[in-house]
This record gives structure tokens, sequence and C-alpha cells, in this order.
């Protein structure tokens, strides 16, 4: 290539990237198939999967209480949840798969520990009020994090985050009917209710991310609207929505420096244990290894499994022919 | 109260209940993303089905028991399912051999069912055979997949059938509150059913290169409830709450 040319292809590709940046600007969608700059593509990638692998390992903490549900109602919405849960992670590894990676390359980035997955999995549904937190807390939280991105500009992501949400919007409100419940229940129940809003609270904060000082996706994140907000807003949000939630059913947040700030009409909240939340994120939190043992157990028992259907969808093929 | 009419729904609810119970112990655990999402998903018609039975049940028997009550706090030996439906989850061979199975004979059974005297019966019939038709074309796909797939699956899902074929026999008892159902009107005669049965599950299992199995050693036992030694681990699950916490509303 001539000197002529390379400048002439930098020009191209800089024309290219200015267009799809002003796209963007203008608020249109990006197809699968519209040219994107590749770190665009990847970064949908990594989110889109992570959202994804969230799901998939999100069924295990509340897949854990399907067979002791207290009631036939409520096994049968957990079970129903828990569904949506799949069907979420189903479309969002479709999502992946217009920005050409399958859905085995992700498994395998999750089962080798290379991709990550929401923290919040990582900690152990231990009773049945734990169904209640992890639907009033953790998809509340999620929530938070996601309305934003029925707006972004990947054009299947969002579609597919429309639906998402107003699924995860359902999940919440039954979470906290379980909260209801059980804190209009005995006192037994009640302090069940508590117990799980103790063991919750802060993972759920911090599911919202680090704090923006330490937030390494932000900036580009929030130009390709992949981002809204920044985390400590959303996770402003998320306790001004969820306190006066609590107060209503007569659960105390557990901190003590929780107060209502008159000037900024915004809680003041205490100080977030982010020692606890890097142990997680770097795998030594009280559930990580399980988590995985449970994935990576299935699919290697499913091997067979999935052999099979594929062999016999060739024999098929070659008797149609 | 007909009791006769309450012990004639449990032994048609039973078999849901205690079947979709064990599909509810895979979610989150399939083989793929989609097997999960089916079975989940017969597991929740099931239940949606015991609920409609159970529900019924309380009001044939009318002393305040209510559907949970039913579902969960009966003893070990008043559970009347068969024991096909019970059997563990040993692998998804056998997961879809259980499946196959009982999907088969329960379409058989809620197409005749459609056309009981009971209307409230009848109406449960009527909507659950679609859903039922669905489960049979799952699991049906899925035993001729694993059976003409690769050598490793055909001998898999001999060995499950293999396994669980003496449990087919008992689905085709009749208990006496069945007998006086039958002759009111109200009840499936099953023992009418059990050729076209056999010639359903051979014709598929033909197709899915599998032998039928020629064992005519068969168990019985679950309709008198009389259960293999897997049910009382999933009842102690089933069960939980209820016997902890006893009295609460959930």
């Amino acid at each position: 290539m001539s000197e002529e040319q390379i400048k002439l292809e930098a020009e191209r590709s800089r024309s290219l990237e200015d267009q799809f940046e002003a796209r963007i600007a203008r608020d249109e969608k990006i197809e699968p198939k519209d040219w994107m700059p590749e770190k665009y593509r990847k970064t949908h990638i990594r989110q889109m999967s992570q959202h994804a692998h969230s799901e998939i390992v999100g069924m295990l903490p509340e897949g854990n209480w399907i067979t002791r549900a207290p009631s036939l109602r409520r096994k049968v919405a957990l079970l129903a949840k828990v569904q949506d849960e799949a069907g979420h992670g189903l479309y969002l590894y479709s999502a992946c798969e217009t920005l050409g990676v399958s859905r085995d390359e992700l498994y395998e980035q999750l089962h080798s520990g290379k991709a990550k997955y929401s923290s919040i999995f990582n900690y152990p549904t231990i009773t049945w009020a734990d169904m209640g937190a992890i639907g009033w807390l953790v998809d509340g939280a999620a929530i938070i994090n996601q309305v934003p991105l029925c707006n972004t500009s990947y054009g299947p992501y969002a579609r597919a985050m429309i639906r998402v949400c107003k699924e995860e919007s359902f999940h919440q409100r039954q979470g906290y009917e379980i909260m209801i419940k059980l804190a209009n229940g005995t006192p037994e129940q009640k302090e069940m209710a508590q117990d799980a809003l103790n063991r919750w609270w802060w993972p759920s904060l911090m599911m919202l991310g680090p704090t923006d000082d330490v937030s390494v996706h932000t900036e580009q994140s929030m130009k390709w609207k992949l981002k809204r907000k920044s985390n400590d807003d959303l996770r402003q949000q998320f306790i001004d929505q969820t306190v006066p939630q609590a107060d209503l059913i007569g659960l105390t947040i557990p901190d003590s420096d929780l107060k209502w700030n008159e000037e900024r009409k915004s809680y003041d909240f205490g100080e977030i244990n982010w020692d606890e939340f890097w142990q997680v994120v770097k795998g030594h939190g009280p559930m990580n290894k399980e988590r995985m043992k449970a994935r990576v157990g299935a699919w290697e028992r499913g091997e067979w499994v999935r052999d099979a259907a594929m062999t016999h969808a060739k024999k098929k093929q070659k008797q149609a022919v | 109260m007909n009791n006769n009419l309450y012990k004639y729904i449990l032994g048609i609810a039973d078999n849901s209940l205690i079947l979709g119970q064990r599909l509810g112990e895979l979610c989150g655990h399939g083989p793929s993303l989609e097997t999960d999402i089916a079975c989940t998903n017969i597991s929740l018609d099931l239940f949606g089905q015991v609920r409609s039975y159970y529900q019924y049940a309380a009001k044939v028997i009318g002393d305040g028991r209510t559907e949970d009550d039913i579902a969960m706090l009966r003893k070990e030996r008043e559970y009347v399912n068969v024991l096909l439906v019970e059997q563990p989850n040993t692998d998804f061979a056998y997961t879809i051999g259980r499946q196959f199975l009982f999907d088969v004979y329960h379409y058989l059974l809620l197409n005749k069912l459609q056309n009981s005297h009971d209307l409230t019966l009848s109406a449960i019939a009527k909507k659950s055979i679609k859903e039922v038709s669905y489960h049979q074309r799952f699991s049906t796909d899925w035993v001729k997949r694993l059976g003409d797939g690769t050598e490793v699956s055909h001998q898999k899902m001999q060995e499950a059938i293999d396994g669980l074929w003496t449990y087919t026999d008992e689905l085709f008892h009749q208990t006496e509150a069945d007998k006086i159902m039958v002759s009111e009107g109200v009840g499936v005669d099953v023992t009418s059913l059990k050729e076209q049965y056999y010639a359903i599950v051979s014709k598929i299992l033909e197709d899915a290169t599998l032998k039928t199995p020629e064992s005519k050693w068969f168990q019985k036992g679950g309709k008198q409830g009389i259960h293999t030694e897997h049910l009382g681990y999933l009842l102690s699950d089933l069960q939980y709450m209820q016997r902890a916490y006893p009295n609460m509303e959930w």
C-alpha cells in the first residue's frame, strides 16, 4: 500500500467512525449488519454476555427454593420467574450472536472464569425470605440499571431490554409481595424477612457497580448510550426508591447512617464495604465456586445430549436429501 | 362429601404433583437452555393442573382443607401417585424416558376424561390436554433424538426405558374408588387404555431404533400409597416449609 493509499484508508475509516458517532448522537439504532467500530462490537459483546451470564447463573440461587416453596401458588410463581430468567439469557445470547460470537464461545468464557457475571449471585439463598429479598432488592437494582438500556444504541440489545425490563418489573413486585406477606405474618416470618433484608441490602447496593471515581468503563459507555447515568447516581436512585418501601412494611434497612437529607432531597447512607465487593468479584465470595461448579457440571453432563441432538439432526437431513 | 370422588381426583393429581416436583429439581441444571426452559415449562403446566385438581378436591372434601394442605400435609402413605413419576432424575435419558412413558398415558387419560360427567373434571381435562399434547411431542422427539442419536445416547436411552419399564403396568391398575367413579360415568376406565398405550409406545420406540422391553415383571403399590424409597426424600423438600412453619400464610 502506498503512502497515499494508507492516508485514504485512514480517512475513510475516520469518516465511517464520524458518521457512526453522528448516527448515535441522532438516537438512531445501530443494527447487526451496519458498520461499527471494533471497540463498539467488543464492548457490546462484553456487556451483553455478562448480562446473559448473570441471568443464567442467577437461576441457581432461586432454583434452590423451587422444590421447597411454601405453597403451590408460590412454587408456580417462582418456577415462572426462573424460567423467565432462562428466557432472558436465551435472547441476550442471541443478541450477542448478532455480533458474531457463538453461545458456545460465550459459555466457554463463563466456565473458564474469563467472563464475569453479577456478583450478587455468589451469595447463598438460605431461607424462603431470600426469594422475596432477591425479587425486591436484586431485581429492583437490576431494573434501575436496565431501564436506561431500553434506549441504548445497539438495536438488538435495546429491543431485548424492553422485554427484559417488563418481566423484571413483574418479578420485583412479586418479590416485594413475598416480603409484605412475611412482614405482616407471624413474628417468626417477620424475623425471616428482616434477616433476609439484612443480608441482601449491602450486596444489592454493590450491584450498581463501583463508585464513579474507580469505574473504568463509564465515559465511553455513556457516549454509546450503554450507560446513561453513573453508578453513584443509580445507587442513590435505588436507595431513595427502596427505603420508603421498607418503611411501609415495617422492616429496617441495616444501615445506622441512613438518614434523609432535606437539602439534597435524598438519603445519606453509610460506607459500603468495597473490600467485600472486590473479594466476591475476584472469585472468593461465599458461593462463587459452587455456582461455577453447577454451571460447568450441567454443561459437561449435557454434552452427550447435545451431541446426540446434532447427530440426529444430521441423520434426518441426510434422509431428507 | 364424596370420598370416592376425592380419592379419584387425588389419583390423577398426585401424578402431576410428584412429576412436577421432580422436573422442578432440574431447573437451571439442564443440558441446554432450551431443554431447561422446556422442562421448567412442563413442570409449570403440571403444577397449574395440580392446583385446579386440588382446589376442586378441597371443595369436594369440604372440611376446610386447602390446596396446600392436600399437596403438602399428607403422610407418605397417603400419596397415591404411580411409582413411575417419583423415579429420580438419574440422567437426561431417565428424565425423558419417565416423561415419555407418562405423557403417552396422560394424553390418553385426559382425552377420555374430557367426556366425564363431572363438569369440573371435564373442564380441567379440556384445558390440560392441550398442554399435555405439547409435553408428549417434546418427550417423543427427545426419545427419538437420543435413541437415534449417537451410540452413547442410544445406550443411555435404552437403559432408561428398560429401567423404567417395570413401572408402566401400574398406570392401568384401578383402585376401588376408581371403579366406583367409572361406574358413575365420572372416571376413566384406565384398563381400556392399556392396549393403545403399549401400541403407541412401541411404535415410537421402534422409530427411535430402541427395543420395547419384553419383561413382564412389573412393580405396583403407588396407588395404595406403598412407594419406592425415593418418595420420602422428595416429600421432605416439598413439605419442608409447611412442616417447619405450620399454620402460616405465604
